[in-house]
């Protein structure tokens, strides 16, 4: 009875630390690729402390179809642990200022590109996606997080309110402002990385 | 009619059809007179597209597999 048991028991955590895999390997390359928007260098790390974390808190996951946002959420958490100190503090922002820039405008008016017709899309073509990521970098992980998730990995406001546990319209109004600071600094790293110089054709 | 300053602020809100029906209809009426805040819809629509399209999913494979090494060792 006692080895049955103890069969039983181990059968159980096998299968357990295996249907974890199953799980966890399908998400590692969306896992890494989330990480590496919201802590860069460190997105290694942080998808290790993620694995590590969800396989204790695994029984908490009671539908299989939920597993994605599940292990985002933890990601989360974890890149939040080891981004903290190097975002800026959005006390730090005017946000009047951001308020009112318009990168739509912006272009137009300083006009990069003059012999371009397709001004604002030249503006865009220039950036990479290691552009993109030092861009993001360069807002506070309050509004970078909603951003990334929301506009680049395809979940819905209300999920990601789930996944940080703050009512919708707190992530409505982070998306608002990171949507904003995210137009600035493109502009910014644009003219500070030399984007905006149009090769000699 | 609401000004551009206001239907501008809440643009992206009005693509990912997280605005009222009231706020809705407010910016549908700018946006049908003011040439500006078209274009601006534009490039909204764009950037939101451009942000959907950096969006790769490509990981080393050094890190993939340190990463499945670790979920290797996890557990029996």
């Amino acid at each position: 009875m006692g080895v049955a048991r103890e069969g039983t028991v181990d059968g159980t955590r096998a299968s357990r630390a295996e249907r974890f895999r199953q799980l966890a390997r399908a998400q590692l390359p969306r896992l890494h690729s989330i990480a590496r928007r919201l802590v860069g260098e460190d997105a290694e790390d942080a998808v290790q402390d993620c694995l590590l974390k969800a396989f204790q808190r695994f029984d908490q996951l009671h539908e299989q179809a939920a597993g994605p946002a599940w292990l985002t959420s933890i990601l989360i958490n974890c890149c939040r642990d080891r981004g903290r100190v190097k975002a800026r503090r959005p006390d730090e922002i005017d946000f009047d200022e951001v308020e009112q820039f318009s990168l739509y405008r912006k272009i137009a008016y300083e006009d990069p590109f003059p012999y371009s017709d397709s001004l604002h899309l030249d503006f865009l073509d220039e950036f990479g996606p290691e552009d993109v990521r030092a861009v993001l970098m360069r807002l506070p992980e309050l509004y970078r997080v909603p951003l990334v998730l929301v506009y680049m990995d395809g979940f819905l406001a209300r999920e990601v309110a789930d996944m940080l546990d703050v009512p919708l319209g707190t992530v409505l109004a982070r998306l608002h402002r990171g949507r904003k600071l995210f137009e600035k600094h493109m502009w910014g790293y644009a003219e500070e990385t030399g984007l905006l110089r149009e090769d000699p054709r | 009619m609401i000004s551009c300053s206001e239907a501008m602020k809440r643009l992206w809100e009005y693509l990912d059809a997280t605005v009222d029906p009231a706020a809705r209809e407010a910016i549908e009426e700018h946006l049908a007179r003011c040439r500006r805040c078209c274009g601006e819809l534009e490039f909204a629509e764009e950037l939101r597209r451009f942000l959907a399209r950096s969006s790769h999913h490509d990981i080393p494979d050094d890190v993939l597999r340190r990463l499945n090494q670790t979920l290797e060792e996890l557990g029996p």
